[in-house]
């Protein structure tokens, strides 16, 4: 028997910070007028495999890691299945995509930083004029940041170093806990999974690789940044996030481009695995520049009694593809996914949500909002799998679009299937326009009409901004202002 | 209009241009004409009523003077101040000073009321106004006998009728137009709400302030004494008097009016409800109504 739930009445899952709503105010003030992050770095690379890839080039890359042979055997085999595999068949317009054409390693610097000071000059400006540094004074646990394919800076508080947390590059994660990464790389999302994740894992470099040991609550968040400076380049960072019984970590991502006239490619696998009663929490604020396709494979594992949250905002890029996911394979675990996707003219975000419940007694909810602008396409899907025997679970999607001109495209594509009678299930899909009542109440209060309809479609987004910290909603409320700015073409 | 010219119009005190003048107003609703030509001046300090039974035109009048688009200006001249209101978008009329207390005050999901009026205060009276922001807000809440918590409640979302009318007036207490248009300001409420609102719009009388207050229901100017009585039926203010009227009216209702009207050889054009209906609160959509709920659509 299904009985209807409100996905609403669930409580929500940080609490309100006192600062907040200042915060928000203090970022109203400045308000940004173009992408700020489209300049690109004149750097010569210290090395580049060149465009294009093949077996040698997979094989390069893991031998400049010096890396184990099982490793260099996973690549092979990845790259193997990538030539055969064929792109998906759905979703998104990937055909223009030249995988000749792009540069699938480059390193940037010789070294690794543990200060800023180590790191070279002008890729330690590009991540001051992002704000990392400063971030990372005020409000972080642990920074890492990736340019191109390496991650040149990484720094982590000593006293959670103490505590036996882990946060360190991949390449630095395999190195120094082989035995770890081996018993997880690759098992929430084998390298068959699909075409780019076959392609992530051949030739993967960077991303992070969290290690959470028993009962750890890393209270403040680890943030991670992604930045492509060069044309044509190919990023495909690989993490590994793994939270032991009881333990608490939020990882937090970000990512720029500059804005290029040729395509870029952003390919990155991330592998969750929470242990009974841990939780993780996943954000991601992505802003790439128009010119980068975005696909993504992410999905997490939840063991009893163990949370995990998708918070996934994705904003800018020319096309990107992804869908969070996650298994609950234990009684009691709990699923979030609240997505927020702005799809402005030329760009194409086909997002949502997985979820299968393995387990009883499971819970979980799949919240997306899309606002689109000018030609802009968004399309969501959500997949809810709710297997035999998993009783008492309870299961909630929810999915709202906002259409701000005449020629955007907005689409849903919701599944549930459920083999289990003893559940609860909801699901709810609105469209919606600026009504143009909305708009007439709040100009006849005095707000310019964009500045009415950025209210309008803050508003609407902030199921979604709630669930971020103040700093991330500050920053998503300026990059949603800068996209109403934007002029369609 | 030769009728209007009959009556003994109400005038700027002192001879000068009137803060709201409106000379030959016609508005139409998607080509359809509901008002025919009306003639009022209102000043600061002034406090018109405009009384008139269900769907004579009143809430066209309040909407059309704010800009809503939907409302076209098929004749005539607004000015406020003496620049040309038509010419102005809603909330560039709002910023010079004008205010639309509504009938059905519009929810916004997701955005804060606070923070709102926050900026709504910042549109009108620029940055320097939002340091004093906070404790003009307090000021007026308490005024108001408003909770400090509807601060972070999206607006109008889930209030009931008397929490609207109340956010409605205390978004007017912090913008202080020149000239407040309040429409049916009366409905919907309890007589907790009721008194609470009116000793607000009390509150906020004097000589820098004028008042056009729409209503049906005579309980309303029971509590806030008009200086000027004017009756709306069919489109045209067809009779205009001091406050007496609104009693007249309250006695006898618009039977008498419409009879002298008449006599005077005019056609009047009743609404389709007939006459006054005083009962009825937060009636269903009118057929002119565009606040129908005409923006989300579950699929």
């Amino acid at each position: 028997m299904a009985t209807t739930i409100d996905i609403r009445e669930l409580p929500p899952a940080v609490s309100v910070d006192p600062n907040r709503e200042r915060m928000l105010r203090e970022a109203e003030k400045e308000l940004p007028l173009e992408y700020r992050a489209g300049w690109h770095d004149e750097l010569k690379p210290i090395f580049t495999t060149g465009k294009g890839l093949d077996r040698d080039i997979v094989e390069t890359i893991s031998k400049m890691k010096g890396e184990l042979e099982w490793m260099t055997e996973i690549r092979v085999k990845a790259y193997e299945h990538f030539l055969e595999r064929k792109l998906p068949a759905w979703g998104a317009d990937l055909a223009q995509i030249n995988f000749d054409d792009i540069y699938y390693y480059i390193k940037p610097t010789e070294a690794q930083g543990k200060t800023w000071e180590e790191v070279p000059e002008e890729i330690k400006n590009t991540f001051d004029k992002l704000g990392i540094p400063e971030a990372e004074r005020k409000f972080l646990a642990g920074v890492s940041a990736q340019y191109e394919s390496e991650v040149v800076y990484h720094s982590i508080r000593e006293d959670l170093e103490k505590q036996g947390v882990i946060f360190t590059d991949m390449d630095s994660g395999l190195r120094e806990h082989p035995e770890i990464v081996k018993k997880y790389f690759g098992k929430v999302i084998p390298y068959k999974d699909n075409k780019l994740a076959a392609l992530n894992t051949a030739v993967w470099s960077g991303g992070s690789f969290v290690y959470v040991p028993k009962g750890v609550h890393v209270q403040i968040p680890l943030q991670a940044y992604f930045r492509i400076n060069a044309k044509n380049a190919g990023q495909f960072e690989r993490t590994l996030i793994i939270a032991e019984e009881g333990s608490f970590v939020h990882y937090i991502e970000g990512c720029t481009a500059p804005i290029w006239s040729e395509d870029s490619l952003h390919s990155a696998v991330v592998e969750l695995i929470a242990m009974k009663d841990a939780t993780i929490r996943y954000t991601t604020v992505q802003n790439w520049s128009n010119n980068v396709y975005n696909l993504v494979t992410k999905r997490a594992i939840a063991y009893e009694g163990a949370t995990v949250a998708w918070i996934d905002g994705n904003l800018g890029s020319k096309v990107t593809m992804k869908y969070p996911s996650i298994y609950l394979l234990g009684k009691g675990a709990k699923a979030e996914i609240v997505s927020a996707a702005f799809a402005n003219s030329g760009q194409t975000q086909d997002a949502g949500g997985k979820v299968w419940h393995c387990a009883p007694e499971t819970t979980s909810t799949i919240t997306s909002k899309s606002v689109t602008k000018g030609t802009g396409r968004a399309e969501f899907r959500g997949w809810i799998k709710i297997y035999k025997g998993c009783r008492d679970s309870v299961s909630a999607m929810r999915c709202d679009a906002m259409l701000l001109d005449k020629e955007c495209y907005s689409g849903t594509t919701p599944v549930i299937e459920v083999d289990e009678e003893k559940v609860a299930l909801g699901h709810e899909a609105t469209v919606s326009k600026v009504g143009e009542e909305e708009l007439f109440y709040l100009m006849s209060r005095g707000l310019t009409e964009r500045e009415a309809i950025t209210q309008i479609v803050n508003g609407f987004i902030e199921p979604f901004t709630k669930e971020l910290p103040m700093e991330y909603a500050v920053e998503l409320n300026k990059l949603i202002a800068l996209q109403m700015d934007a002029a369609v073409g | 209009m030769a009728a209007a010219e009959t009556l003994e119009r109400p005038v700027g005190t002192d001879g000068r241009v009137p803060t709201l003048q409106i000379e030959g107003l016609h508005v139409a609703i998607d080509g359809h004409e509901i008002i025919h030509g009306i003639d009022l001046a209102v000043n600061k300090g002034e406090v018109h009523a405009i009384l008139g039974p269900n769907g004579s035109g009143k809430s066209t009048l309040a909407y059309a003077l704010m800009g809503n688009p939907r409302y076209e200006i098929t004749e005539g001249t607004v000015t406020f101040n003496g620049e040309d209101v038509l010419e102005m978008e809603p909330d560039e009329r709002a910023r010079a000073g004008l205010f639309l207390c509504f009938q059905y005050p519009t929810s916004i999901p997701g955005v804060q009321m606070g923070n709102f009026l926050r900026l709504a205060v910042k549109a009108r009276f620029g940055d320097k106004a939002v340091k004093t922001f906070r404790r003009e807000l307090q000021e007026k809440l308490r005024l108001l006998k408003m909770d400090q918590s509807y601060m972070q409640r999206y607006l109008n979302e889930g209030f009931s009728g008397g929490e609207k009318k109340k956010a409605e007036i205390l978004q007017m207490a912090m913008l202080k137009p020149e000239i407040a248009i309040m429409d049916e300001t009366d409905s919907g409420l309890d007589v907790d709400a009721f008194k609470v609102v009116a000793d607000g719009v009390n509150a906020m009388r004097g000589a820098d302030r004028g008042f056009v207050v729409i209503t049906h229901y005579n309980r309303m100017l029971e509590y806030i004494k008009p200086d000027f009585v004017h009756v709306l039926i069919g489109g045209k203010i067809v009779k205009e008097d001091g406050p007496e009227l609104a009693v007249q009216v309250d006695q006898h209702g618009y039977g008498p009016i419409i009879e002298e009207v008449r006599a005077r050889g005019e056609e009047v054009e009743l609404p389709e409800e007939g006459g006054a209906t005083y009962a009825r609160e937060e009636p269903a959509a009118r057929h002119h109504d565009p606040f129908r709920s005409h923006g989300r659509t579950a699929i």
